[in-house]
């Protein structure tokens, strides 16, 4: 039981800097997911806590005391790696069973069988590495990571290299198993929809700067920044260049002609902003309005649980809309109009590209 | 296989036979000239039928060369030992301070750690009669002339960088996340470099350390000037077959077959080494 908590830490490699003044506590327990573009510094965060190099600056805490200058056996941590690193010469059970021997544990193979039941890789403990399928490697490499019940557990993008129905059957298992022995975990992953699966709070990480920290829903639905908004959501998030305008107290903008209401800000007129809106909350109609956009249709994908349609404003604006399969569609190159609720939007200031003004959509969250 | 037409099968054979014979043919010859006498090699034409004689192994092991100008003393089975003992001691040398080294190498940039390393290399690419004068001047000097130290340190120009260099591409090739997966599992960096590092890269130290053994083996330069007689290696103790009454073609051939005998033994089981862990998957796919 340790809380993991990361002071300001900084690194610089050359010209990279992959972390900049990083802050982030994760408690015990708690699933905490480290997400963003690739090149955005989460393994070399990994790293650093893990011990493989140390930060230029700031301070790394387990449960209290400082682990700068430890060496990584002696940090408590346990780790699975996107490449599973397995030990090639050991086989599956060693593997697993090196870091309790290492520690001197009693009841080795007692526990090294308790996690490979957890973990269904009983009946594979004898083979090697390269006997195991990749789903099998990863889950060993899962359970060598776990079976020490480190304080503070990191993974590595665990699930790039398995296939998608393992995926998928990971993403339900893995919070259960991660939070058996109250370690503070931190996930690193590329996939936005693993770390909303996962993960109790997200910490989206972008150029080694921490964009936003908060919970999956808080994340999607308010976004710090245009850049937070445009890594959660598939299909993107719709954005437009607007200048907002304030009359009697409420927002509105101009979007390729038509007159938009706009929920967000706080009634005064904010200047230059980047506009977004979620393709799902966008309505299709064939009906024209004061508060509706012309648009035409350029392409249908449908995608089964919804279709997504790419719309063309009528100022060249190319905008997606997705929208449920059973909906009225319309047809490729149909005219339609566009709209969405006022509180759908989100406004983003220009410059900065900071979120303005808290959003009505999730006011109590 | 999957295209064994039978002609193709035979083709291959032939082949194969051919270019065995190519090969093998003068290490049979020479085996076959060990067990006949000086006047049955130089008959003309060659006979394949001969009748054997143990007559060039028996002066090679009791050390007495018949010539036609009388007996001579060889010393050829210490030629033979000190040829064992040096390069064994200079490939076990070699091998303690190389893979460490190709370690660090390997792993841990530092500052002119590439110029250091292309510096052991180096020596591979100067000429040995360039070094030997002043060498044996600071040998004689410093007292190592003639001393089995002396020859396994001159050795180490042969067996440190070709092992440096062989076992650092090997442990480049081991993912480090191994290593570390290895020690936040609760093993100090020793530990992780014994267990994981040196085993993966075992098929590399093997091969290296046979390359490096066959290399001090086959030196003839530096022992010939930094020893006498009975520091000498064998390639510097056959000499003495060349006598002031002829070449003893016979016990030349004996005396090769004898010196080749380890090397050839060590191969055959180092082989085991180089093919055994080159399939391991260390790492996904």
């Amino acid at each position: 039981m340790a809380r993991l908590e990361i002071k300001s830490v900084s690194k610089t490699f050359g010209a990279a800097r992959p972390a900049d003044g990083l802050s982030l506590a994760v408690e015990p327990g708690e699933i905490v997911a480290v997400f963003g573009p690739s090149g955005s510094g989460k393994t070399v965060l990994l790293r650093m806590i893990a011990g493989m190099f140390e930060p230029d600056d700031g301070d790394i805490l387990v449960g209290g005391r400082s682990v700068i200058g430890a060496p990584p056996e002696r940090r408590g941590i346990g780790m699975a790696f996107q490449n599973f690193a397995l030990f090639p010469h050991m086989t599956a059970r060693d593997n697993i069973a090196s870091g309790l021997r290492a520690k001197g544990g009693s009841d080795v193979a007692g526990r090294v069988a308790a996690i490979s039941r957890l973990l269904k890789i009983e009946h594979v403990l004898g083979h090697a590495p390269r006997e195991l399928s990749n789903g099998q490697k990863q889950r060993t490499a899962l359970a060598r990571a776990l079976v020490g019940n480190p304080d503070v557990l990191l993974l590595d993008d665990p699930l790039r290299n398995v296939d998608a129905k393992l995926r998928y059957e990971m993403r339900l298992e893995l919070p259960n198993l991660l939070r058996r022995g109250a370690a503070a975990v931190l996930y690193v992953t590329q996939d936005y929809r693993e770390a909303m699966a996962i993960a109790d709070r997200i910490a989206v990480l972008i150029d080694g700067r921490l964009a936003q920290v908060a919970t999956p829903a808080d994340i999607y639905a308010q976004p710090a920044s245009v850049a937070v908004a445009r890594l959660f959501g598939d299909p993107t998030i719709n954005l437009a260049e607007v200048t907002p305008v304030a009359e009697h107290g409420a927002l509105s903008a101009v979007i390729a002609g038509a007159k938009m209401r706009l929920g967000a800000g706080d009634g005064a007129a904010p200047g230059p902003c980047w506009l977004g809106v979620r393709p799902e909350d966008l309505a299709i109609s064939s009906v024209s309005g004061e508060d509706a956009i012309p648009a035409r249709i350029l392409a249908i994908t449908p995608m089964h649980e919804k279709a997504v349609l790419l719309l063309r404003l009528s100022d060249g604006t190319e905008w997606l809309a997705a929208l449920p399969p059973d909906a009225p569609l319309g047809a490729a190159d149909d005219a339609v109009f566009v709209r969405f609720a006022p509180e759908a939007a989100m406004l983003f200031d220009r410059a900065t590209g900071l979120r303005i003004g808290p959003s009505h959509r999730l006011k109590a969250a | 296989m999957e295209h064994s037409s039978l002609a193709g099968r035979i083709f291959r054979g032939a082949a194969l036979t051919l270019i065995l014979l190519f090969f093998m043919f003068p290490i049979v010859w020479i085996f076959l000239m060990s067990f006949q006498t000086n006047e049955q090699i130089l008959r003309i034409p060659p006979r394949i039928l001969f009748e054997p004689t143990l007559s060039n192994y028996e002066a090679l092991i009791s050390g007495q060369l018949r010539t036609a100008a009388g007996n001579l003393q060889i010393s050829f089975m210490r030629n033979l030992f000190n040829s064992v003992v040096l390069s064994s001691a200079a490939v076990l040398l070699a091998l303690l301070l190389g893979v460490p080294a190709a370690y660090a190498f390997a792993r841990f940039k530092f500052k002119l750690g590439e110029t250091i390393a292309f510096t052991l290399l180096s020596f591979r690419f100067a000429p040995p009669l360039l070094v030997l004068l002043p060498l044996s001047l600071y040998y004689q000097e410093l007292g190592l002339n003639d001393t089995y130290f002396g020859i396994v340190w001159v050795y180490q120009l042969i067996a440190l960088p070709l092992i440096l260099w062989i076992v650092r591409g090997y442990f480049e090739d081991i993912s480090p996340d191994i290593e570390h997966a290895y020690r936040l599992a609760g093993h100090s960096w020793r530990e992780a470099f014994t267990h994981i590092a040196v085993p993966l890269a075992g098929p590399g130290i093997a091969a290296a350390g046979l390359l490096s053994f066959i290399f001090c083996w086959n030196n003839f330069v530096f022992a010939l000037i930094l020893a006498s007689a009975d520091k000498q290696p064998v390639t510097v103790g056959a000499l003495a077959f060349v006598t002031a009454s002829g070449i003893q073609y016979g016990q030349i051939a004996a005396a090769i077959v004898l010196s080749v005998t380890p090397t050839l033994l060590l191969a055959l089981y180092a082989q085991r080494y180089l093919v055994e862990g080159l399939s391991l998957g260390a790492v996904k796919g």
